[in-house]
């Protein structure tokens, strides 16, 4: 850790979206969540450092940052993936439309918050059972059919994977299996989406059809996405977060992170003189 | 050329040679082995020999559907105990252990494959033929079964290990609890394993001849069920082998081939499910 990225910051929970920054619309953006006063821990090793953030209602906020800045660690920590591994320890509160998530169920708590990973992670089963799985598992009433095709209608994948819904998800490309997990995150309707570098395994033209995609789903649910390509987050978000060695530097709407960042550090990330 | 460089070629031709030789005993022995039994026992196997009783000495003709159909039974019954306990183990040890037990459990698991069978039999005999006061198939398939625990926990586990753990986030970041995770994903995922795992535990004890000395023992008739002592074919050939009787022993040959081409035939199997690739992708 050195001093640089020690020095103290202050960054606001609720972005300044008032002063028409934003590109929607000027009303002040509610927060589906809220990230206060987080650190932790994986064994001895502190990743994160009093992180405060707000995840806004139907926006997209894009984490950025270099590798090991704790981002995706920050991400998992919105569903509670980060319990999955062992030694991992977490101080501090997240709070999901108010109330606190380390209070809830876990399983419903990740059927409100979906996720989506770095890899594309189809299960062994056809691309129908796929989407379908998350309605199974949960028991769900909705009648699971018709959930299957308005999830691969809102992933657009629809059209590509309808003549043969029970082939292995396997048989898909690496963008169309990437899109049929971000289909089966989207059939419980969860109310927040987390996707983790989604783009980072994919070719270019895959990459722009999710991007696209996403900037259409955030009518349907709140999108966070960890991404380290800062183009990436300047096409597709509303709000930015910079992070770095664990620390949120800075927390903007995207134009004005992209365009008159406030802290030199992000200055110096976005016009490339590190990471 | 010198004195030196020929010997150095002279070795480096005999070397190659002998690793060459060696290379096709070792796949011979298989084929010699195979080729005996064709030979002494080829003539034996007949319609009779899978559906007769054994006949008196003197007698000729007679089969071993007996220790064919108790050889089957005490299969089953060794699957049914060994791979439950196995199997269930594994998923423990895979998904639910601190390292400390794993560590524990694999090593033990290690030793009891280790164990020679003779005293698989022997134990099997205290505890399930003793305090009953009679053999039974039931004994023979305990003291089986008891062979195959460790086989089939030690590579189901290997295989559920290798399930990618992306796969098992997906599921759970779905809402997916930690069990409906392993039954719905991790295990399907890892069946063509577990399942080849399983067939070569049953090829593996098939052939076994000491711990059903002392346990299902034998039977020159059918049995009377499964408490009763049964025929098996294993425990036929050590004791038609040891007869003077000529026919007999050509039956043991027969019984040994077929034996051994049930045994083949299970491991071919099981490789043709595993080459068929795990399902999942690394």
């Amino acid at each position: 850790m050195n001093a640089f990225a020690r020095q103290a910051v202050s960054v606001n929970i609720t972005p300044p979206v008032t002063a028409g920054a934003s590109r929607e619309t000027a009303a002040p953006a509610a927060m589906r969540m809220t990230i206060s006063k987080v650190n932790f821990w994986y064994g001895a090793k502190q990743t994160l450092f009093d992180v405060n953030l707000g995840i806004a209602t139907n926006k997209v906020t894009a984490l950025i940052g270099p590798s090991g800045c704790g981002k995706s660690t920050l991400l998992r920590t919105l569903n509670r993936m980060h319990e999955t591994v062992r030694n991992a320890r977490l101080e501090g509160e997240i709070l999901l439309d108010g109330k606190n998530t380390m209070a809830q169920d876990v399983t419903l708590l990740r059927r409100r918050v979906g996720m989506v990973f770095q890899r594309p992670n189809p299960f062994p089963k056809s691309i129908f059972e796929n989407v379908a799985y998350g309605l199974r598992i949960n028991g769900s009433k909705i009648p699971v059919a018709d959930a299957v095709e308005k999830s691969l209608r809102h992933a657009a994948l629809w059209d590509e994977v309808k003549d043969h819904l029970h082939k292995s998800a396997y048989e898909l490309s690496g963008g169309q299996q990437q899109r049929l997990c971000i289909a089966r995150a989207l059939a419980v309707e969860p109310e927040v989406l987390l996707l983790d570098e989604p783009c980072s395994a994919l070719d270019p033209i895959s990459t722009a059809k999710i991007e696209e995609l996403l900037v259409q789903l955030k009518d349907l649910c709140t999108i966070a996405t960890v991404t380290h390509n800062m183009q990436q987050a300047a096409r597709i978000s509303d709000f930015t977060a910079f992070m770095l060695t664990g620390q949120l530097i800075e927390f903007n709407p995207t134009p004005q992170l992209f365009t008159k960042p406030s802290d030199p550090r992000t200055e110096a990330y976005i016009t490339g003189r590190f990471g | 050329m010198n004195a030196r460089l020929r010997w150095r070629k002279f070795l480096s031709n005999f070397m190659l040679t002998m690793t060459g030789v060696c290379a096709v005993v070792s796949v011979a022995v298989l084929f010699f082995i195979l080729g005996c039994l064709v030979y002494q026992g080829g003539t034996s196997i007949n319609w009779n020999f899978f559906t007769k009783l054994p006949v008196p000495v003197g007698e000729t003709g007679g089969g071993m559907a007996n220790a064919i159909v108790g050889t089957g039974e005490l299969l089953i019954l060794a699957t049914l105990f060994g791979v439950p306990i196995g199997f269930f183990g594994a998923v423990y040890l895979a998904e639910f252990s601190g390292s400390a037990m794993a560590f524990v459990v694999r090593y033990a698991a290690d030793l009891l494959n280790g164990v020679p069978s003779i005293v698989i039999g022997i134990f099997a005999y205290a505890v399930a033929v003793h305090p009953f006061g009679h053999f039974s198939t039931y004994a023979g398939g305990f003291a089986l079964g008891l062979m195959m625990i460790p086989i089939t926990l030690r590579s189901t586990e290997e295989f559920l290990l290798a399930v990618p753990r992306t796969l098992r986030e997906g599921a759970m970041a779905l809402g997916a609890s930690k069990w409906k995770t392993i039954v719905t994903v991790i295990v399907p995922a890892a069946y063509r394993g577990i399942l080849t795992a399983i067939l070569l535990a049953v090829a593996r004890v098939a052939g076994e001849t000491a711990p059903l000395l002392f346990t299902a023992f034998g039977n020159t008739y059918w049995s009377k069920g499964l408490k009763d002592a049964t025929s098996s074919l294993p425990a036929v050939i050590y004791s038609y082998a040891l007869s003077p009787y000529d026919d007999w022993h050509r039956q043991a040959w027969a019984a040994g081939l077929v034996l051994l081409v049930l045994v083949l035939v299970i491991n071919i199997v099981a490789r043709g499910i595993l080459s068929r690739g795990i399902s999942v992708p690394r």
